[in-house]
């Protein structure tokens, strides 16, 4: 059939079919489309700074310095005086341990799946699917998960059993995204390495790790702001405290917790320093994220493609 | 998989092209199947030692597969099922006992396109030196200087060894890449149509080395160019549809082919 015309008799027909390029239905529906877009961004962007501007507006006002300085003491909620350092200095234990213990384990699991799994298509897809299942799973179920293991092995609520709660929910966020960077490794660099006689470990540790290490800094961040942003899943493991946690075993207050706290509190001066604990908060993620970025950058160099 | 293991002993018996010794590749009966496609069709063939090597033929005829079945890289792809055996030497390339990794290091691989490591210049070559024991700063120093003249790159680098190996043009980072390859120190280079992304300048400095190479290396070269074929090819493996069609060496190959697809082949009917 085709064959049979010329194509200029083709060229012919879809010159006749042709609709002008951008008029009617065609520039309304773009014009449509574009408007869309433009909102929902103005929307995002607008009420992302809008909490932003409220924390930082309420939150310098009521800051003091002494918040920073200070331990909660026995009456802070009451308005008694007292600052939130234990509750900063909590925080930073628990979520920096548990994104560390997080990407040990993960960067294992991930390295796994990607370097020794890559012929098990069927495993993969199944670890896949389950770690994306369980990274919807709300953070209050680890809550409750978390104290029946404590409770198992007789630990009492600490700083300890708030980190292993805190792992074990950042782990499927921090596995997932590791993994996802890794599956952009191109073939060719695995192939190229291992021809040259390397071991599979010798390719995670050498050339994986070295290609995906921005990748894994944007995933280790992931993790970390889930962890120390997340109130639920170490409200019934790490029980409540007022001073600076100084061993494994103690009680320790989160910044989240803290904030919670203030913000349930009869006193409306305390209701307000919540503002500023949320904004040292801001400030603490501010910071690390910043560094990470800056870590990163200096290894981006190397990647390839 | 009872059948094809039959071909493959028969395979054993079909004439032996080269004389003992003369041979390092053996492809004995191997057969191919990724998921339910039968990719290699009970090939059999040899590869002459200190020889040019070229596995022609149309795209898709099954060539790059039989090149990375050669050093296991098919270990990395699902679905695969492989019957029959290829030996290097007298060693068995697929089998639970072999030791693949050792295996590897007598081969190097040039692939399509370059992947460099990502690290910078010095440390591509370095990597494949360290990977086979421990050299001091100066001995390194010396090796990687070496092997980046030999494949005439140390006058375009050697300013700047420590920047990312990316930041090579894509002809640089191939002679690089095969710089790499020569640092392991191998008997054999698989080459997978190494000048397909290099621009002509590129292409023609690497089939110089590849030249000039086969008297030190066993080389073997999957290319769908025939004139390029023509140029360097010491011996010809002809594969058309997943099979070997003829297997001679070039002069004969180009000038007196038996099979009457080689003929097609050769007059452009396939292309």
């Amino acid at each position: 059939m085709m064959e049979e015309k010329k194509l200029s008799d083709i060229r012919a027909m879809v010159k006749s079919h042709e609709r002008p390029a951008r008029t009617g239905r065609k520039l309304g529906e773009e014009v449509f489309f574009r408007s869309l877009m433009n909102i929902a961004s103005v929307l995002i962007v607008g009420v992302m700074g809008i909490i932003l501007l409220s924390i930082f507006y309420k939150g310098v006002s009521t800051f003091s310095w002494s918040m920073l300085l200070e331990d909660m003491g026995s009456g802070f909620y009451l308005n008694r005086g007292g600052g939130i350092k234990n509750a900063i200095i909590g925080s930073l234990y628990l979520s920096l341990s548990a994104t560390l213990l997080a990407l040990l384990v993960g960067l294992a699991c991930a390295l796994c799946m990607n370097v020794y799994l890559v012929r098990h298509r069927r495993i993969l897809n199944a670890a896949r699917f389950l770690l994306d299942l369980i990274w919807g799973v709300p953070s209050i179920i680890y809550g409750a998960f978390g104290f029946s293991l404590m409770v198992f092995f007789g630990i009492k609520t600490s700083l300890l059993a708030g980190i292993i709660t805190v792992t074990l929910f950042i782990l499927p966020i921090m596995i997932r995204a590791i993994d996802e960077v890794m599956k952009t490794v191109p073939a060719g660099l695995s192939e190229s390495v291992l021809s040259m006689g390397s071991t599979r470990s010798e390719l995670s540790y050498k050339v994986y790790l070295r290609q995906c290490f921005p990748g894994i800094v944007t995933a280790v961040l992931l993790a970390f702001g889930r962890a120390i942003g997340d109130a639920a899943s170490v409200l019934y493991v790490t029980g409540e405290s007022a001073r600076t946690p100084t061993s494994l075993m103690d009680n320790v207050t989160t910044l989240p917790v803290a904030i919670y706290n203030q913000i349930n509190s009869p006193h409306a001066a305390t209701q307000d320093k919540a503002y500023a604990s949320a904004f040292i908060l801001t400030l603490v993620i501010l910071a690390i994220s910043l560094l990470s970025r800056y870590i990163s950058k200096r290894y981006q160099k190397y990647r390839i493609y | 998989m009872e059948s094809n293991m039959n071909q493959g002993k028969e395979g054993r018996n079909i004439e032996r092209p080269f004389a003992e010794g003369e041979s390092i590749i053996r492809v004995d009966g191997l057969n191919l199947h990724a998921g339910k496609t039968h990719i290699l069709k009970n090939i059999n063939v040899e590869i002459p030692k200190n020889k040019l090597t070229v596995i022609l033929g149309p795209s898709g005829c099954g060539k790059t597969t039989l090149l990375k079945c050669m050093n296991r890289l098919t270990d990395l792809t699902p679905d695969i099922k492989v019957s029959g055996n290829i030996y290097i030497g007298e060693q068995p390339v697929f089998g639970s006992k072999t030791d693949i990794v050792a295996l590897r290091r007598k081969m190097g691989l040039l692939s399509q396109r370059p992947f460099p490591l990502p690290m910078n210049i010095y440390n591509n070559i370095a990597y494949g030196l360290k990977l086979r024991g421990k050299y001091t700063r100066a001995e390194l120093n010396e090796l990687v200087e070496y092997y980046l003249r030999q494949v005439n790159l140390w006058d375009e680098v050697k300013d700047r060894l420590r920047s990312p190996a990316v930041r090579l043009s894509i002809g640089q980072q191939q002679r690089l890449c095969l710089a790499r390859g020569l640092a392991v120190n191998p008997d054999i280079i698989l080459a997978d149509e190494p000048t397909s992304a290099l621009d002509p300048v590129s292409s023609e400095a690497i089939e110089k080395q590849f030249a000039a190479l086969s008297k030190d290396y066993t080389l073997v070269m999957v290319t769908h160019v025939l004139r390029q074929a023509r140029r360097i090819a010491d011996y010809v493996i002809f594969m058309y549809l997943g099979e070997v069609i003829e297997m001679r060496p070039a002069q004969e190959f180009f000038d007196d082919p038996r099979e009457e697809q080689t003929k097609k082949y050769l007059a452009g009917a396939f292309n």
